[in-house]
Protein backbone atom coordinates (compact mmCIF):
# COMPACT_ATOMS: atom_id res chain seq x y z
CA UNK A 1 0.00 0.00 0.00
CA UNK A 2 2.61 2.74 -0.88
CA UNK A 3 0.90 4.48 -2.98
CA UNK A 4 -2.67 4.95 -0.95
CA UNK A 5 -1.09 8.80 0.23
CA UNK A 6 -4.47 10.29 0.96
CA UNK A 7 -5.42 6.65 2.66
CA UNK A 8 -2.52 6.76 5.19
CA UNK A 9 -2.78 10.49 6.15
CA UNK A 10 -6.04 9.78 7.19
CA UNK A 11 -5.31 6.47 9.01
CA UNK A 12 -2.54 8.55 11.01
CA UNK A 13 -4.63 11.30 11.76
CA UNK A 14 -7.70 8.95 12.86
CA UNK A 15 -5.53 6.33 14.90
CA UNK A 16 -4.74 8.57 17.90
CA UNK A 17 -8.67 9.48 18.12
CA UNK A 18 -9.78 6.11 17.89
CA UNK A 19 -7.19 4.88 20.42
CA UNK A 20 -8.16 7.44 22.92
CA UNK A 21 -12.01 6.96 22.02
CA UNK A 22 -11.09 3.31 23.04
CA UNK A 23 -9.58 4.54 26.86
CA UNK A 24 -12.43 6.63 26.70
CA UNK A 25 -15.18 3.90 25.89
CA UNK A 26 -13.41 1.91 28.80
CA UNK A 27 -13.03 3.91 31.38
CA UNK A 28 -16.23 5.98 31.08
CA UNK A 29 -18.02 2.34 30.85
CA UNK A 30 -19.14 3.13 34.25
CA UNK A 31 -21.20 6.44 33.68
CA UNK A 32 -22.36 5.99 30.01
CA UNK A 33 -22.48 3.77 27.68
CA UNK A 34 -19.50 1.33 27.15
CA UNK A 35 -17.12 -1.29 29.06
CA UNK A 36 -14.24 -3.34 28.47
CA UNK A 37 -16.22 -5.43 25.31
CA UNK A 38 -16.56 -2.25 23.46
CA UNK A 39 -13.48 -0.48 24.57
CA UNK A 40 -11.33 -3.50 23.42
CA UNK A 41 -12.70 -4.12 20.09
CA UNK A 42 -12.17 0.10 19.59
CA UNK A 43 -8.75 -0.23 20.61
CA UNK A 44 -8.35 -3.69 18.55
CA UNK A 45 -9.84 -1.44 15.52
CA UNK A 46 -7.07 1.09 15.71
CA UNK A 47 -4.23 -1.77 15.97
CA UNK A 48 -6.27 -3.14 12.95
CA UNK A 49 -6.44 -0.12 11.28
CA UNK A 50 -3.08 0.14 11.30
CA UNK A 51 -2.40 -2.58 9.98
CA UNK A 52 -4.73 -2.94 7.18
CA UNK A 53 -3.34 0.57 5.71
CA UNK A 54 0.54 0.04 6.78
CA UNK A 55 0.74 -4.10 6.33
CA UNK A 56 0.95 -6.39 8.64
CA UNK A 57 4.46 -6.57 9.03
CA UNK A 58 4.94 -2.73 10.22
CA UNK A 59 1.72 -3.90 12.82
CA UNK A 60 3.90 -6.91 14.01
CA UNK A 61 6.34 -4.34 15.21
CA UNK A 62 4.08 -2.27 16.66
CA UNK A 63 2.40 -5.10 18.67
CA UNK A 64 4.50 -8.33 18.43
CA UNK A 65 2.45 -11.76 18.14
CA UNK A 66 4.33 -12.72 21.25
CA UNK A 67 3.25 -9.37 23.95
CA UNK A 68 -0.49 -10.27 22.55
CA UNK A 69 -0.21 -13.72 23.30
CA UNK A 70 0.41 -12.51 26.95
CA UNK A 71 -2.26 -10.01 26.99
CA UNK A 72 -4.60 -12.43 26.39
CA UNK A 73 -4.36 -14.38 28.87
CA UNK A 74 -3.37 -10.92 31.26
CA UNK A 75 -6.53 -9.47 31.08
CA UNK A 76 -8.26 -13.13 31.74
CA UNK A 77 -5.72 -13.55 34.62
CA UNK A 78 -6.49 -9.81 35.76
CA UNK A 79 -10.34 -10.69 36.13
CA UNK A 80 -9.87 -13.58 37.64
CA UNK A 81 -7.23 -12.07 40.30
CA UNK A 82 -9.42 -9.75 41.69
CA UNK A 83 -12.14 -12.73 42.60
CA UNK A 84 -9.14 -14.67 44.32
CA UNK A 85 -7.66 -11.20 46.07
CA UNK A 86 -11.60 -10.78 46.78
CA UNK A 87 -11.15 -14.34 48.86
CA UNK A 88 -8.46 -13.30 50.45
CA UNK A 89 -9.80 -9.75 52.00
CA UNK A 90 -12.09 -12.23 53.52
CA UNK A 91 -15.28 -11.81 50.82
CA UNK A 92 -16.63 -14.47 48.46
CA UNK A 93 -15.31 -14.67 44.84
CA UNK A 94 -15.84 -11.94 42.74
CA UNK A 95 -17.25 -9.52 45.66
CA UNK A 96 -15.38 -5.91 45.17
CA UNK A 97 -17.25 -4.46 48.44
CA UNK A 98 -14.06 -6.03 50.71
CA UNK A 99 -11.67 -4.82 48.08
CA UNK A 100 -11.69 -1.01 49.87
CA UNK A 101 -12.44 0.14 53.39
CA UNK A 102 -15.35 1.93 51.75
CA UNK A 103 -17.73 -0.89 50.16
CA UNK A 104 -18.53 1.49 47.25
CA UNK A 105 -15.21 1.93 47.02
CA UNK A 106 -14.38 -1.03 46.76
CA UNK A 107 -17.27 -1.91 44.00
CA UNK A 108 -15.75 0.80 42.09
CA UNK A 109 -12.36 -0.46 42.24
CA UNK A 110 -13.19 -4.13 41.34
CA UNK A 111 -15.66 -3.03 38.50
CA UNK A 112 -12.66 -0.61 36.66
CA UNK A 113 -10.01 -3.64 37.46
CA UNK A 114 -12.16 -6.59 35.80
CA UNK A 115 -13.54 -3.78 32.99
CA UNK A 116 -9.86 -3.71 32.35
CA UNK A 117 -9.30 -7.28 32.46
CA UNK A 118 -11.95 -8.02 29.87
CA UNK A 119 -10.56 -5.14 27.72
CA UNK A 120 -7.14 -6.49 27.90
CA UNK A 121 -8.44 -9.96 26.61
CA UNK A 122 -10.86 -8.93 24.17
CA UNK A 123 -8.48 -6.11 22.26
CA UNK A 124 -5.21 -8.93 22.36
CA UNK A 125 -7.46 -11.77 20.80
CA UNK A 126 -9.37 -9.23 18.16
CA UNK A 127 -5.35 -8.44 16.92
CA UNK A 128 -4.45 -11.83 17.53
CA UNK A 129 -7.71 -12.97 14.82
CA UNK A 130 -6.10 -10.51 12.38
CA UNK A 131 -3.00 -12.03 12.61
CA UNK A 132 -4.53 -15.53 11.68
CA UNK A 133 -6.84 -13.66 8.96
CA UNK A 134 -4.59 -11.35 7.16
CA UNK A 135 -0.94 -13.38 7.13
CA UNK B 1 -42.44 6.87 16.42
CA UNK B 2 -40.14 4.84 17.40
CA UNK B 3 -42.16 1.76 16.60
CA UNK B 4 -42.49 3.34 12.73
CA UNK B 5 -38.95 4.06 13.05
CA UNK B 6 -37.96 -0.07 14.49
CA UNK B 7 -40.40 -1.18 11.81
CA UNK B 8 -38.64 0.34 8.76
CA UNK B 9 -35.26 -0.30 9.86
CA UNK B 10 -36.68 -3.92 10.15
CA UNK B 11 -37.47 -3.48 6.64
CA UNK B 12 -34.53 -2.31 5.61
CA UNK B 13 -32.81 -5.56 7.29
CA UNK B 14 -35.59 -7.83 5.44
CA UNK B 15 -34.03 -6.07 2.17
CA UNK B 16 -30.20 -6.58 2.77
CA UNK B 17 -31.03 -9.91 3.53
CA UNK B 18 -32.68 -10.81 0.79
CA UNK B 19 -29.90 -9.00 -1.52
CA UNK B 20 -27.10 -10.98 -0.07
CA UNK B 21 -29.37 -14.10 -0.77
CA UNK B 22 -29.30 -13.12 -4.92
CA UNK B 23 -26.12 -12.15 -4.71
CA UNK B 24 -22.76 -14.32 -5.60
CA UNK B 25 -20.21 -11.61 -5.48
CA UNK B 26 -18.61 -12.54 -1.83
CA UNK B 27 -17.23 -9.22 -1.06
CA UNK B 28 -20.65 -7.61 -1.51
CA UNK B 29 -21.92 -10.26 0.29
CA UNK B 30 -19.32 -9.16 3.15
CA UNK B 31 -20.23 -5.61 2.61
CA UNK B 32 -24.20 -5.73 3.17
CA UNK B 33 -23.31 -8.60 6.05
CA UNK B 34 -21.88 -5.27 7.70
CA UNK B 35 -24.17 -2.71 6.90
CA UNK B 36 -27.14 -5.21 8.29
CA UNK B 37 -25.18 -5.03 11.24
CA UNK B 38 -25.15 -1.74 11.36
CA UNK B 39 -28.71 -1.64 10.60
CA UNK B 40 -29.50 -3.95 13.82
CA UNK B 41 -27.06 -1.40 15.86
CA UNK B 42 -29.71 1.36 14.80
CA UNK B 43 -32.89 -0.65 16.19
CA UNK B 44 -31.24 -1.46 19.10
CA UNK B 45 -30.15 2.41 19.68
CA UNK B 46 -34.03 2.84 18.69
CA UNK B 47 -35.04 0.45 21.53
CA UNK B 48 -32.71 2.20 24.45
CA UNK B 49 -30.20 -0.69 24.39
CA UNK B 50 -27.14 1.67 23.69
CA UNK B 51 -24.95 -0.63 25.38
CA UNK B 52 -25.71 -3.56 23.12
CA UNK B 53 -25.73 -1.10 19.92
CA UNK B 54 -22.18 0.06 20.68
CA UNK B 55 -21.17 -3.78 20.79
CA UNK B 56 -22.72 -4.89 17.80
CA UNK B 57 -21.56 -2.05 16.08
CA UNK B 58 -18.17 -2.48 16.58
CA UNK B 59 -17.84 -6.46 16.73
CA UNK B 60 -20.77 -6.68 13.70
CA UNK B 61 -20.04 -3.97 11.02
CA UNK B 62 -16.70 -3.60 12.33
CA UNK B 63 -13.97 -6.35 12.83
CA UNK B 64 -16.23 -9.28 11.45
CA UNK B 65 -16.52 -7.08 8.42
CA UNK B 66 -12.42 -7.03 8.18
CA UNK B 67 -11.88 -10.55 9.04
CA UNK B 68 -14.15 -11.83 6.44
CA UNK B 69 -12.81 -9.99 3.81
CA UNK B 70 -9.28 -11.28 5.62
CA UNK B 71 -10.49 -14.77 4.87
CA UNK B 72 -12.07 -13.68 1.23
CA UNK B 73 -8.21 -12.98 0.59
CA UNK B 74 -7.76 -16.76 1.72
CA UNK B 75 -10.16 -18.10 -0.25
CA UNK B 76 -12.20 -17.07 -3.30
CA UNK B 77 -14.25 -14.43 -4.29
CA UNK B 78 -16.86 -16.14 -5.95
CA UNK B 79 -19.76 -18.49 -4.46
CA UNK B 80 -20.27 -21.94 -5.96
CA UNK B 81 -23.27 -22.47 -7.57
CA UNK B 82 -25.00 -25.64 -6.48
CA UNK B 83 -26.23 -27.85 -8.89
CA UNK B 84 -28.86 -29.27 -6.42
CA UNK B 85 -32.38 -28.26 -6.50
CA UNK B 86 -32.77 -26.13 -2.51
CA UNK B 87 -36.44 -27.82 -1.78
CA UNK B 88 -35.50 -29.38 1.13
CA UNK B 89 -33.51 -26.91 2.52
CA UNK B 90 -36.29 -24.22 1.62
CA UNK B 91 -39.03 -26.96 3.41
CA UNK B 92 -36.97 -27.04 6.63
CA UNK B 93 -36.29 -22.92 6.53
CA UNK B 94 -39.83 -22.09 6.30
CA UNK B 95 -40.88 -24.66 8.99
CA UNK B 96 -38.69 -23.72 11.50
CA UNK B 97 -39.58 -19.88 11.19
CA UNK B 98 -43.41 -20.73 11.31
CA UNK B 99 -42.94 -22.87 14.41
CA UNK B 100 -40.40 -19.57 15.77
CA UNK B 101 -43.49 -17.24 14.40
CA UNK B 102 -45.73 -19.67 16.40
CA UNK B 103 -43.27 -19.34 19.57
CA UNK B 104 -43.42 -15.85 19.45
CA UNK B 105 -47.15 -15.49 20.09
CA UNK B 106 -46.99 -16.94 23.66
CA UNK B 107 -44.88 -14.22 24.52
CA UNK B 108 -45.50 -11.24 26.93
CA UNK B 109 -45.74 -8.30 24.69
CA UNK B 110 -42.60 -6.00 23.81
CA UNK B 111 -41.97 -3.47 26.72
CA UNK B 112 -44.80 -5.02 28.48
CA UNK B 113 -44.46 -4.15 32.78
CA UNK B 114 -45.82 -7.15 33.77
CA UNK B 115 -43.84 -10.08 31.73
CA UNK B 116 -41.98 -11.80 34.25
CA UNK B 117 -38.57 -10.50 32.52
CA UNK B 118 -39.32 -7.21 34.30
CA UNK B 119 -40.99 -8.74 37.79
CA UNK B 120 -37.66 -10.81 38.66
CA UNK B 121 -34.35 -9.93 39.67
CA UNK B 122 -34.81 -6.33 36.97
CA UNK B 123 -36.60 -4.03 39.76
CA UNK B 124 -34.29 -5.10 42.59
CA UNK B 125 -31.03 -4.36 40.65
CA UNK B 126 -32.62 -1.08 39.60
CA UNK B 127 -33.78 -0.03 42.83
CA UNK B 128 -30.42 -1.50 44.47
CA UNK B 129 -28.25 -0.63 42.31
CA UNK B 130 -27.29 2.99 43.24
CA UNK B 131 -26.92 2.28 46.87
CA UNK B 132 -24.92 -0.89 46.68
CA UNK B 133 -22.14 -0.06 43.69
CA UNK B 134 -22.46 3.54 43.18
CA UNK B 135 -22.05 2.64 39.48
CA UNK B 136 -24.16 4.92 37.58
CA UNK B 137 -24.79 2.74 34.76
CA UNK B 138 -26.92 -0.17 35.18
CA UNK B 139 -25.59 -1.92 32.44
CA UNK B 140 -22.30 -1.85 33.87
CA UNK B 141 -23.21 -2.71 37.71
CA UNK B 142 -25.24 -5.64 36.26
CA UNK B 143 -22.54 -7.18 34.13
CA UNK B 144 -19.88 -6.54 36.29
CA UNK B 145 -20.96 -6.66 40.02
CA UNK B 146 -24.20 -8.51 39.83
CA UNK B 147 -23.73 -11.06 37.14
CA UNK B 148 -20.05 -11.07 37.67
CA UNK B 149 -19.66 -14.95 37.29
CA UNK B 150 -21.28 -14.70 33.69
CA UNK B 151 -18.81 -12.22 32.18
CA UNK B 152 -15.73 -13.61 33.50
CA UNK B 153 -16.67 -17.35 31.66
CA UNK B 154 -18.02 -14.44 28.57
CA UNK B 155 -14.16 -13.48 28.79
CA UNK B 156 -13.15 -16.92 29.19
CA UNK B 157 -14.89 -18.02 26.16
CA UNK B 158 -13.16 -15.09 24.27
CA UNK B 159 -9.90 -16.43 25.52
CA UNK B 160 -10.51 -19.69 24.35
CA UNK B 161 -11.67 -18.51 20.82
CA UNK B 162 -8.20 -16.81 20.58
CA UNK B 163 -6.45 -20.03 21.33
CA UNK B 164 -8.63 -22.29 19.18
CA UNK B 165 -8.44 -20.02 15.96
CA UNK B 166 -4.21 -19.95 17.09
CA UNK B 167 -4.28 -23.82 16.97
CA UNK B 168 -6.34 -24.14 13.97
CA UNK B 169 -4.74 -21.50 11.75
CA UNK B 170 -1.69 -20.95 13.49
CA UNK B 171 -0.08 -24.10 11.46
CA UNK B 172 -0.55 -22.59 8.06
CA UNK B 173 1.16 -19.42 8.68
CA UNK B 174 4.38 -20.95 9.93
CA UNK B 175 4.45 -22.90 7.46
CA UNK B 176 4.10 -20.15 4.89
CA UNK B 177 7.13 -18.32 6.94
CA UNK B 178 9.20 -21.65 6.32
CA UNK B 179 8.55 -20.73 2.59
CA UNK B 180 9.61 -17.37 2.86
CA UNK B 181 12.88 -18.28 5.33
Amino acid sequence: MQHHLVLRVIAKLLLPLILVFGLYVQFHGDYGPGGGFQAGVIFAAGFILYGVVFGVRSLRTVAPPAAIHICMAAGLLLFAGVGVVALALGGNYLDYSVLAADPLQGQHLGIVLIELGVGITVAAVMVRLFYAFAS
Amino acid sequence: MSHFLTIVLLGFLAITGIAILRMRELFAVVMLSGLYSLISAAIFVSLDAVDVAFTEAAVGAGLTTILMLGTLALTTGEQKTSNRAPLIPLIIVVLTGAALVYGTLDMPHFGDPDAPVQRHVAPRYLQASASETGIPNVVTSVLASYRGYDTLGEVAVIFTAGVGVMALLGRGRRRKREEEG
